[in-house]
């Protein structure tokens, strides 16, 4: 056991620093959060920066243009960006943390070498077409359906919860290809190009205002057979893959902002008076604990992937505490606010506070305990998986 | 940076596990209420082990972490006795050594010495000088760790921490390694409960398939895996002499005890009416946790202090 940085991690970490030091001050302001094609712009430049300085694909293998970090490595790199207030991955999340490594596992030579230098340099978006209406949770019981025409699918139904897809320029798709087989065995992984006729996509306003969800509908969409990765009916499998290559470090951004939100609120209690009440102080303390505790947590998960290629139980255990802890965090933010926290439009409210970003916290945090499989999900998961116990009988009828 | 334990952190841990397990009986452990709260053959079992010569450079010499280790396999037994101020005045004094902050000893009587902290000194004093002090044992809330409040001024005895920075020093690594016994009890009524529903049978089923309980269960890993971080995390820390490590140890002992009383709770709560009896061990760990989650003060307290480093 050792706490301190290994010399590769120390060597990473002042390269990073001081490359930071040089990009970060030339940016330009971030874009508005609906500009889409703004946006777009600023975060696949950016993508294009990381990537002429060495520091693309910081997790993927050298054979794909990627740095092949170690589990360690990669904490620093994501630690320092947070930390240094980098822009975040934005919409190349799909494409690099997700696609990305699907298609690196799963696809054919033609396929990787199509989209593998695409994605790493930004120039191409992706995103995600998994869950549907009636499928959330449940996801295996999609139903958007691909059906065979000679070298073509054609594919028709719905899909919801895509993020970026106004801005992506290709999807990965589950399809149902087989509607008779058992439902985790007649379902196809696709790549769709955003721009073929049939695709209609309508952004989602989300309770927080904000629209980087869509629902992406599909008729009669035609992409050839070679567009589909892994055997057909094979693609719950494919879909999972990418599960394996996760090392320990995917809310690594998140628990560092969460710690740099909880510093904003401390100021505003200390501007506000609030810091006075013993009751709001030892709120704050107790989860200026718990992130801690969740930080030492995420080292133990990378470093156990960094022996084991696995990450361990420690997955669903961070994903399911960071969003309760982030969510009464921004609470207490919104208590601390007090009436400054009724308006997320102005600046200063009542004693000059500036309440904006706080609140825009508190109503993104609404979602963390329900994007990427909910609390109620992950605890069963923890129970089944890791402790053992029988799965709930399957419902039948009332 | 790895926070894995090494081959020889894992033997270690194995080996007082066998000796956990094989001496430390849950029948043995409820024995030790008729003598004190010690098992005395036992202790010299974990003496002749080197337990609480682990830290001692004329001893094993280990670090935190390896102490913290031994402690959270400890904890997990419910193994008996004074073990925290035991390693820390590791050398001073022979058999048990009780802890006093404050005026409320713990393992008086019992202790065949005490640890007195205060807060710019910490001696060992010998039981035997306290014949002239007013001890005042009480019934204590966890049967197998006497309580007693004391009057008057300590007598003299071994300095074996002297100014702020040493008593520091001292009470951190107490913190840390009663945060790993604590992490100890987490982990073990976990086992307990997850075992339990398993097993047990209603409405045809077991309890432990459905899901209200599941999740109850769930919770208490995620509270076990938080507080063994933190605990590690703090271990590291004092053992690497890396710089302000008031945070850290806080943060385990706060998340530690909060772990190990909800964890204990949601045991009793996982065996049902069984649980709420004397016969089942549940209440056991719950009130060690509550003896353990006082000692170098509660988590509201660590949580408070833990603001001020804010």
């Amino acid at each position: 056991m050792r706490l301190g940085l290994s010399e590769s991690e120390q060597e990473l970490q002042a390269g990073l620093r001081s490359w930071l030091g040089s990009a970060l001050p030339g940016l330009p302001d971030p874009p508005a959060a609906e500009d889409w094609a703004g946006r777009r712009r600023f975060d696949t430049d950016w993508q294009r920066r990381l990537f002429d300085a060495g520091y693309a694909g910081i997790s993927w293998p050298r054979a794909y243009g990627g740095r092949e970090a170690s589990p360690g490595e990669q904490l620093v790199f994501l630690e320092e960006m947070a930390r240094n207030r980098a822009p975040n991955i934005g919409v190349n999340f799909v494409g690099q943390l997700h696609a990305g490594p699907t298609l690196m596992a799963e696809a054919s030579e033609e396929q990787k070498a199509l989209h593998l230098p695409a994605i790493l340099r930004g120039d191409h978006v992706w995103c995600q077409g998994f869950s549907e209406p009636a499928a959330g949770s449940d996801l295996a019981s999609l139903r958007c359906r691909a059906t065979r025409d000679g070298d073509e699918y054609v594919i028709t139904g719905q899909k919801i919860w895509s993020s970026f897809a106004q801005v992506a320029d290709f999807a990965e798709v589950l399809v149902r290809t087989d509607a008779d087989a058992p439902k985790h065995k007649g379902i196809s992984w696709l790549i769709v190009p955003m721009q073929t006729p049939g695709i209609d996509v309508r952004p989602i306003r989300t309770a927080s205002g904000s629209s980087e969800f869509s629902e992406v509908f599909f008729d009669e969409v035609r992409v050839p057979v070679t567009n589909r990765v892994g055997a057909e009916n094979d693609g719950w499998r494919v879909a999972m893959v990418t599960f394996a290559f996760e090392r320990g470090t995917a809310f690594v951004g998140e628990v560092v902002e969460a710690m740099r939100l909880l510093a904003d609120i401390v100021a505003l209690a200390k501007q506000s008076g609030a810091w006075a009440d013993d009751g709001t102080r030892a709120e704050i303390g107790r989860l200026a604990a718990l992130f801690d505790a969740l930080w030492a947590l995420t080292k133990r998960n990378v470093s156990e992937a960094a022996h084991t290629g696995m990450v361990g139980p420690g997955g669903s255990v961070l994903k399911l505490q960071l969003a309760e802890a982030a969510q009464d965090l921004a609470d207490v933010g919104r208590r601390v606010l007090g009436p400054a926290g009724l308006a997320i439009d102005v600046v200063g409210g009542p004693g000059g506070l500036d309440g904006r970003h706080v609140m825009s916290e508190r109503l993104r945090s609404l979602g963390l305990s329900i994007g990427g499989g909910t609390s109620q999900i992950q605890r069963n998961v923890i129970a089944e998986r890791l402790l053992g116990l029988p799965k709930e009988p399957p419902w039948t009828s009332r | 940076m790895d926070l894995t334990l090494t081959p020889d952190q894992e033997d270690l841990r194995d080996g007082i596990r066998r000796l956990c397990e094989g001496r430390f009986s849950m029948a043995r452990v409820r024995g030790a209420e008729v003598s004190d709260g010690i098992d005395p053959a036992g202790w010299r079992e974990l003496e002749d082990a080197g337990v609480f010569a682990l830290r001692a450079t004329d001893g094993l010499g280990l670090g935190v972490v390896e102490a913290a280790v031994v402690f959270e396999a400890l904890g997990r037994a419910l193994v008996p006795g004074p073990l925290v101020a035991s390693l820390l005045a590791g050398g001073h004094a022979a058999g048990p050594v009780g802890l006093a902050v404050g005026r409320v000893a713990t393992h008086l009587p019992g202790a065949s010495a005490v640890l007195v902290v205060e807060a710019d000194r910490a001696t060992v004093v010998d039981a035997t000088a306290l014949a002239g002090t007013p001890v005042q044992p009480l019934v204590p809330v966890d049967p197998l760790t006497p309580v007693s409040f004391v009057d008057g001024p300590w007598p003299a005895g071994t300095v074996i921490a002297s100014g702020a920075t040493q008593v520091a020093r001292l009470r951190a690594e107490g913190t840390v390694l009663t945060a790993a016994l604590l992490t100890g009890i987490a982990a073990a009524v976990q086992d307990l409960s997850v075992a339990y529903v398993a097993q047990r049978e209603q409405f045809g089923r077991p309890v432990g398939s459905f899901q209200a309980v599941k999740h109850l269960a769930a919770d208490m890993l995620v509270r076990t895996e938080l507080a063994r971080s933190a605990t590690y995390v703090a271990a590291a820390h004092l053992d690497e002499a890396l710089p302000e490590p008031a945070r850290p140890v806080a943060a385990a002992k706060a998340v530690a005890g909060d772990a190990a009383i909800r964890n204990s709770e949601a045991a009793i709560q996982a065996h049902g009416g069984m649980g709420f009896t004397w016969e089942v061990d549940a209440h056991l760990y719950l009130k060690r946790a509550w003896v353990l989650d006082q000692t170098f003060g509660p988590s509201h307290e660590q949580a408070l202090a833990l603001a001020d480093l804010l």
